[in-house]
């Protein structure tokens, strides 16, 4: 099971603090919402984070102004819509 | 809906259910007495947990858009009940009539015609997970018939009727489980299924009203009454909403049926049309007919029915300017709780819009393709995807189209443009 930072864009408001913690995952999209910089195909929502990266992560986790963000371990999504 | 009358097929013989004419065979605005008639009453028992399995040899999917099994969900909110630690977590079940999508109605047809069908459905789902509270969640037009339905029947006073938001999102499961909670048709940031934590952190049914009365019909005649139409990927029927150059129409159709076959039986002339969105405004436009109409199956032979629409678009009409209606549409129904939804859809939109008329700038084709892929995934509820997965579609069969109106012509509409 691999770690993974969610985000929650219905708190998410672009400050760009995790942005900043994890420049190498997490770049900034037209707006300032974070965007994945991982390859094509993964989950823009929920970040895969290696070892090297899960301090930063979880202090991203805790500075994060608004609460968007989880650090969760990578189970099977909610995949229910209408 | 002035074919439903002259397909009524004999009356108090279910054996009349043979073929794709099922859900509305009572008739017209069947009262309680006509459904009875029709279909038989609902078995008093054999609906409990064992229904599940039934589900599961029928073979039912979803029909409100995402096709996901029925049984796995009734399973899985079955389970989370048993599993919680403090009585009285009863499963709450909900039937979804929201019908959000511009080009449905065929959910407000069903209400308004066979209301029993769909509350038989809900009581079995709720009978299968010994459910507490139930809800039929539906557009103001559908109230009446439905309260009208709630009123002649004994079994179903523990049913509340919610009038669902005019939104296109209001039909999303979290928003429909939103709404009735706090009266807000937003979806909700979820971490958990529904089926685990919804309403009031109870475990949650919510079911397309198309699917609990098809549900309905398993309970009384089986799964493989169920399965003897449509075929093995895509069992059953399903309920179509037909629009386009023809007045709307409700078709019932065996699962897996092909483009051509859907619009020979609507009546219309298959050499008029240049191409077809299936799905809805959040679905795909194909060109080639002979696609079927499934769920599953390879991209190049099937296309997913979606929330049942199929929109005919004659060769005469620009694919690309309704496309650009459509996005620009989708763009003021964002919930504006997500930001990547909230400022790219409005920024696809305006793309769009700049391609569809007139705009000859050659980078506007790839900034249309990078603002999809930055939206996509990037929200709480797939409005987003959805909207994305519109364009993609439209940019691959009206390819010529942008290039044409690219270099300052269009194909369909000849002479508007200089």
């Amino acid at each position: 099971m691999r770690e993974v930072l969610h985000i929650d864009w219905t708190r998410c408001d672009g400050r760009g603090l995790c942005t900043e913690l994890l420049p190498t995952l997490l770049g900034r999209d037209d707006w300032g919402y974070p965007l994945a910089m991982q390859a094509a195909g993964g989950d823009p929502s929920n970040v895969v984070i290696d070892f090297q990266h899960s301090e930063a992560a979880a202090d991203a986790v805790k500075l994060c102004p608004k609460m968007a963000l989880a650090l969760a371990y990578e189970a099977d999504q909610a995949d229910e819509t209408w | 809906m002035t074919s439903l009358a002259a397909q009524m097929p004999g009356l108090g013989d279910h054996r009349g259910l043979r073929g794709t004419y099922r859900l509305f065979a009572a008739g017209n605005n069947a009262d309680i007495s006509a459904h009875v008639q029709a279909f038989g009453p609902l078995p008093a028992s054999g609906i409990e947990g064992d229904f599940i399995d039934v589900l599961e040899s029928a073979g039912l999917t979803g029909r409100g858009g995402a096709a996901f099994a029925s049984w796995r969900k009734i399973a899985a909110a079955g389970a989370a009940a048993r599993s919680r630690a403090i009585m009285a977590t009863k499963p709450v079940v909900i039937a979804n009539g929201a019908e959000g999508e511009p080009l449905s109605f065929k959910d407000k047809t069903l209400l308004a015609h066979a209301p029993h069908v769909v509350i038989d459905g809900l009581l079995c789902a709720a009978r299968a997970v010994a459910g507490g509270q139930m809800f039929m969640y539906v557009s103001a037009p559908s109230i009446p018939a439905v309260k009208r339905a709630l009123a002649e029947r004994t079994d179903a006073r523990n049913i509340k009727i919610v009038a669902a938001s005019e939104t296109f999102i209001s039909g999303e499961a979290s928003a429909v489980v939103n709404s009735i909670a706090n009266g807000k048709a937003l979806p909700l940031e979820r971490r958990r299924r529904l089926s685990d934590s919804g309403f009031k952190g109870r475990p949650t049914l919510v079911f397309n009203v198309e699917t609990l009365a098809h549900m309905a019909l398993i309970a009384r005649f089986g799964a493989a009454w169920f399965r003897c139409v449509g075929t093995e990927r895509d069992p059953g029927t399903r309920l179509l909403s037909i629009s386009g150059p023809i007045s709307g129409q409700i078709l019932e159709v065996a699962g897996d049926v092909s483009l051509e076959d859907v619009l020979t039986q609507s009546g219309i002339d298959v050499s008029t049309v240049g191409a077809l969105l299936v799905g809805g405004y959040h679905g795909r436009w194909v060109r080639r007919l002979d696609y079927r109409l499934a769920p599953t199956g390879t991209e190049s032979h099937t296309v997913r029915p979606g929330a049942g629409v199929v929109h005919v678009l004659l060769h005469s009409q620009c694919g690309l300017e309704a496309t650009a209606q459509i996005v620009s549409y989708l763009a003021t129904q964002s919930a504006k709780q997500c930001g990547p939804c909230m400022f790219g859809l409005p920024a696809m939109a305006r793309v769009m819009n700049a391609i569809a008329y007139g705009d000859r700038d050659p980078r506007l084709l790839l900034e249309l393709v990078r603002l999809s892929d930055v939206v996509t995934g990037r929200g709480a509820c797939h409005h987003p995807d959805g909207t994305a997965e519109l364009v993609r579609s439209a940019l691959d069969q009206f390819s010529e189209d942008v290039d044409a109106h690219l270099s300052g012509t269009c194909l369909k509409t000849k002479g508007r443009r200089s």
